[in-house]
């Protein structure tokens, strides 16, 4: 503890802090005769009392609660994910101000309330953070706690800055009432004003359930610790009584859940610490708002480097699978792949990588798992990384081996025509750098959507091994030749005109078929190029996405 | 654009190796024009290296999901001869023949493996009128018959094993050999029925040489003999560094062997050749107990995996001598000739889990791969490249690193460097288990026998165990990486808005984990997430901030899955047999199923007593590394 607080506090105030008991007066043993001077020493006692008390949190035994279920404290949290010594802490003083069921007793209030926030830095640059406490009232939402948080998103929007929450709550302050929901309120308002203003992540560290959880839901990125968060709408109690199933808190919104079967959060990771410097590493791929440019890190990999390796790495026979990943890895800088969601619709890969120490936006589809299909979860997994990226000015590469959209009533009947959409609607409305490069196939509508050159693709390159065309050699020769003789024959014809990238390139709807090993020096030197790319879309109140 | 049209062109990877070949390869010798090599993989790029010197066209044959393999892109011509299967490419006699007269090719190398010791193969190429370069059939038949190569043997006065039969039972050795070999040793860890009820399945099919050795010595002698009655040796080889009887390092010459034990071996080995009229390249396989009395055990009559080693201590080029012969040249050599020039190690480095019985297939794409080419006197024998596909369908070998000194010691340094500087990732690979059979002092002492792995590690292979000093190091370098990945993510190049209040560290305080204990080294958190490679063992580490340390310890240990009751595959390949069924009970140590993947068949027993719960998987099925087998309850 006394680490962090020395953190924490400014360097007197913790040496202050680490002798006991009366030494906290610093002013101690000086001749105070003058009454504004007494007073004064009163209140400078007085700030240090609700210091000390604000940077206990909950007290001692919380605190070891919280601990022995394997949570960190609030502060201690935000210790790990700034820089030492770059956190500023506002509202340390402000308390909540109900006065209902005994709250307004001494004992119940508590400098700060559930919820620490400030700002700080990340590898040098500024972040928002909130931290909720659950080792006061269980981190429940007081009006005064909704109003600390909402305070930093508004300087967040102010100076451009990303905000950070951290979430570890029971939920609404029941004692408060409808303040509370009127706390959500505002905070929902701001995160949707925020929204492709400023950067907005979420990272869930014990519960959130109820309203509450339509913060996390709103902001940009959510990630999970494994084990100890939770995100639902009800609990399992809840669920029973309305609808007799029988769950678990882990089933029913554990980390597993929602970052493979609900694809509500974006990833999990193994514990607190392990979570915290993940979202620092993850915070350098992010530009600080919309008007700042992606940061650009040191490049120690070089940008001309050749990948022998992907010459062969597409399968002779076009039915065979192959992994996605292994190019993607291939061609970033070294090897540095942060992916999203990489346990929800397999069949899409998305996730931020650099090119030449530039941020970039990789969306590939991933012919191991359902052949790469495009169905209503990854459609909806790739528009939402793809909309995130055009706001804040991140190029997109995009990787296509697409067989086509999923047939079946299940898709159908889910609205795959609607959710497709949305990947449609992403790629056309985006005005951020775009390359696309066609590794195998790119068959009918899937073609179109996947960042064509129709849909204001920048750079579209193909692969020797590239086919473009509205289906595969079977189907098509199927209804092109139907009832007649020498199908065998047939298809063959059609597999030379067509199950190669020559027909887009003489349309030039590809700008070059490219020798795999030489893909990364192109995307390096056209992201160089594309580095000064101007467009903007007609004016509009806002956009109608299909939702 | 010019630099596409030329990317575009099919690339020749030709893999350049620092040959000690003293051979003259001489441009007016006249020779074959097409020669088609009828293998794949290292051996075929190793024939085709010599065929190019020699001024011989070259045609490849393979399978379709080898028409990108490195042999292909080598060769002046290619040829696919079937699906992956080898049975239905690389043994497919019908498919080759075809492809010898669509090509035209004058004469055929087996390589080693698949139809190198076919003589029903040997009999079809000489009824096409295509020369096999490789010994006639007839000494194909004789040495690959267990019983009559022993009967030759004796009477050609080589030393023979007293009172052999069928099943062969010796002081030294136990062998089970099944007649017609098809040369490739195979190897089962389980016990000696399972081999015999595995060999008796499969003899129906295939039939290959069963193998058991204890304790004794194998050395090798190279032979190579002309169509005109003369034979030469070279020198030997010491091959018994052996997994599930496999070779994994061999060298030449032997530590073993005095020079008068040598010649009497060359000598018997020459005289065999005679005996049975051998021409071509060829090795006779002695055992030679503690008292230096060698046995004659067998002749194979093949190129030998492992014939690098002797090309560097003689500076002969096998391959080109069996071409020449095969044309019906004499041997250009004498045997005073003969020199045992420098000491020679090859280590065998394969796609595979040396912590597992010292090497469970492992498969995958080489994601990186480089070879220590850069080191002088190292010679690397592969016919892979970065990308290539290591598939269940075939040998997992991944290339033949061979290091050459003057002496034992300079050769072993050498191979110490190249292993160090070998990059593969992608396949799980044998090499840190290599690293450190030739640091061992058991083996740089020479006191090396085919039992050397299972008494070394009688436990099981389990890495390099760090000194305090390599302890040191390793924690130093990752502090120090950690550092320097820290401050370099602080650096942002044109970046406006990052803090003007200066951010450089100079104190850092870190804390690394390692194998679970904790090293204070003094400052800040820093996670290193890729592991550290010292000595070839890829060290896990964790490196926090001294805050983040403390606070590490408040993290719950997540509990691992329950594994007693669930069998999943420890590797991928195919499922052979299940032999339970939903609602059986097994014993603990019960056979469940059987996988079988590369060369090998893996039996899968049962972890506890208990019923079983449901199966997942058929016979003939193909399964991946950590496929679910079987539930039990």
């Amino acid at each position: 503890m006394a680490l962090c607080v020395r953190a924490l506090l400014g360097s007197a105030a913790a040496r202050s802090l680490a002798s006991p008991g009366r030494s906290l007066l610093p002013l101690r043993g000086r001749t105070l005769t003058l009454p504004g001077l007494r007073c004064a020493s009163t209140v400078q006692q007085r700030v240090e009392l609700k210091r000390r008390k604000a940077l206990e949190g909950g007290g001692e035994k919380r605190t070891e609660a919280q601990h022995a279920r394997g949570k960190l404290t609030a502060r201690e949290r935000v210790a790990l994910l700034l820089d030492p010594d770059s956190f500023t802490e506002l509202d340390m003083f402000v308390e909540h101000r109900c006065s209902d069921f005994g709250m307004e007793a001494d004992h119940n209030k508590y400098p700060g309330d559930s919820v620490v926030t400030g700002h700080g830095r990340i590898n040098g640059r500024l972040v928002y953070v909130f931290s909720q406490d659950f080792t006061v009232f269980g981190g429940s939402l007081s009006g005064a706690h909704a109003q600390k948080i909402c305070k930093i998103m508004d300087q967040a929007m102010t100076v451009g800055a990303p905000v950070i929450g951290l979430n570890d709550s029971g939920g609404a302050r029941i004692q408060e009432g409808v303040e509370s929901l009127a706390g959500y309120a505002d905070i929902f308002l701001r995160n949707v004003m925020a929204s492709g203003v400023v950067p907005q992540i979420s990272m869930i560290m014990g519960p959130c359930a109820g309203g509450a959880v339509y913060s996390p839901a709103l902001t940009d990125f959510t990630f999970m610790v494994k084990d100890t968060s939770y995100l639902f709408i009800t609990g399992p109690d809840v669920v029973k009584s309305v609808t007799n199933e029988d769950v678990t808190q882990e089933e029913l919104g554990g980390a597993k859940t929602h970052t493979s079967v609900s694809g509500v959060a974006h990833r999990a990771f193994e514990n607190d610490i392990d979570a915290l410097l993940s979202l620092r590493d993850f915070f350098n791929f992010l530009p600080l708002s919309n008007k700042d440019p992606p940061p650009v890190t040191e490049c120690h990999d070089p940008s001309d480097r050749l990948v022998p390796g992907l010459d062969t790495l597409v399968p002779f026979e076009t039915t065979k699978a192959y992994d996605m990943l292994d190019i993607v890895h291939s061609i970033v800088d070294e090897r540095d792949f942060f992916e999203i969601m990489p346990n929800y619709a397999k069949n899409i890969v998305v996730g931020f990588a650099r090119m030449n120490g530039r941020t970039v936006g990789i969306v590939g589809n991933q012919p191991k798992v359902a052949s790469g299909c495009l169905d209503i979860n990854s459609s909806v997994k790739g528009a939402r990384f793809v909309r995130f990226c055009d706001a804040f000015n991140i190029p997109i590469i995009t990787f296509v081996d697409v067989p086509g959209f999923l047939p079946g009533t299940a898709q159908e009947y889910g609205g795959i025509i609607r959710h497709g959409a949305k990947l449609l609607y992403a790629f056309a409305e985006a005005t951020v750098p775009k390359i696309t490069i066609i590794t195998r196939k790119a068959y009918g509508g899937a073609y179109d959507v996947m960042s064509s050159k129709h849909l204001r693709g920048d750079v579209n390159y193909a692969w020797p091994t590239a086919e473009v065309a509205v289906m595969g050699a079977k189907g098509a020769v199927q209804i092109i030749f139907r009832g007649k003789e020498n199908q065998a024959e047939a298809e063959a014809e059609y597999v030379e005109k067509f199950a190669n990238p020559f027909p887009a390139a003489v349309r030039g709807f590809v700008d070059d078929i490219i020798q795999p090993s030489t893909t990364r020096l192109r995307i390096c030197r056209d992201l160089d190029v594309l580095a000064s790319k101007k467009q903007t879309n007609p004016w509009k109140k806002h956009a109608n996405i299909p939702l | 654009m010019l630099s596409v049209h030329a990317s575009l062109r099919p690339r020749c990877y030709i893999i350049s190796c620092h040959s000690q070949y003293s051979t003259v390869y001489d441009p007016h010798e006249k020779t074959f024009d097409k020669i088609l090599i009828a293998n794949r993989g290292e051996i075929a790029c190793r024939v085709i290296k010599t065929c190019k010197k020699m001024g011989i066209k070259t045609v490849a044959v393979h399978s379709d999901v080898d028409s990108s393999a490195v042999h292909v892109k080598m060769a002046d011509e290619a040829f696919c001869v079937g699906p992956a299967p080898t049975s239905k490419s690389y043994l497919n006699m019908d498919t080759i023949m075809e492809a010898i007269r669509q090509t035209g090719a004058q004469a055929v190398h087996p390589g080693y493996g698949f139809l190198s010791e076919n003589k029903e193969f040997a009999r079809r190429l000489a009824a096409d009128g295509v020369s096999f370069i490789g010994p006639d059939t007839h000494a194909i038949q004789a040495m690959g018959d267990k019983i009559e190569s022993k009967l030759i043997a004796k009477a050609a006065k080589v030393n023979t094993i007293p009172g052999f039969d069928g099943v062969v039972k010796v002081r030294v050795a136990l062998l089970l050999h099944l007649s017609e070999s098809l040369g490739s040793a195979r190897g089962c860890t389980s016990d000696l029925l399972t081999v015999c009820e595995s060999c008796s399945s499969e003899a129906a099919d295939k039939s290959r040489t069963y193998i058991l050795y204890y304790n004794c010595v194998c050395v090798f002698i190279q032979v190579l003999a002309d169509k005109h009655g003369n034979a030469l040796w070279l020198n030997e080889r010491e091959c018994s560094i052996q997994r599930r009887n496999q070779k994994v390092v061999e060298e030449a010459p032997s530590t073993f062997l005095d020079p008068v034990t040598r010649r009497a071996m060359g000598e018997q080995a020459v005289s065999l050749a005679k005996a049975v009229k051998y021409s071509s390249a060829g090795t006779v396989e002695f055992l030679v107990d503690s008292k230096k009395n060698f046995y004659f055990l067998e002749m194979n009559t093949r190129l030998q995996v492992e014939h690098p080693i002797t090309e560097c201590i003689t500076g002969l080029d096998l391959v080109q001598q069996m071409i020449r012969v095969a044309k019906g040249y004499k041997l250009q050599h004498k045997q005073e000739d003969i020199p045992i020039n420098g000491w020679a190690i090859e280590s065998r480095v394969y796609a595979e889990d040396p912590y597992k019985s010292f090497g469970l297939p492992s498969i995958g794409r080489l994601s990186q791969y480089e070879e220590p080419l850069n080191l002088p006197g190292v010679r690397v024998d592969s016919g892979i490249q970065e990308g290539s596909d290591i598939s269940i369908y075939y040998d997992p070998m991944i290339s033949k690193l061979v290091t050459y000194g003057s002496t034992r010691a300079e050769a072993l340094k050498k191979m110490e460097d190249a292993l160090d500087n070998y990059v593969i990732r992608g396949v799980t690979h044998n090499i840190p288990l290599l690293r450190e059979i030739i640091v061992h002092p058991r083996f740089i002492s020479g006191d090396i026998s085919t039992n050397f792995l299972p008494e070394v590690y009688p436990e099981g292979f389990k890495g390099h165990p760090l000194a305090a000093g390599e302890q040191r190091e390793l924690l130093a370098a990752a502090a120090a990486l950690h550092v320097a990945a820290q401050l370099r993510s602080q650096r942002f190049l044109g970046q406006q808005r990052v803090s003007s209040v200066p951010q450089e560290r100079r104190n850092w305080e870190l804390c690394v984990e390692l194998d679970k204990g904790v090293h204070m080294l003094g400052g800040i958190k820093l996670n290193l997430n890729t592991g550290l490679s010292l000595c070839c063992k890829t060290q896990n580490l964790l490196l926090l901030s001294k805050l983040a340390a403390s606070l590490n310890k408040l993290m719950p240990e997540k509990i691992p899955e329950d594994t007693s009751s669930i069998l999943r595959s420890p590797m991928p390949g195919t499922v052979v047999a299940v032999s339970v069924k939903p609602g059986d009970t097994v014993a603990e140590g019960q056979e469940i199923c059987v996988i079988e993947a590369m060369k090998m068949q893996n039996s899968m027993t049962a972890a506890k007593t208990a019923k079983v719960k449901s199966v997942h998987c058929t016979a003939g099925e193909t399964v991946g590394e950590g496929d679910l087998l079987v539930e039990l309850e």
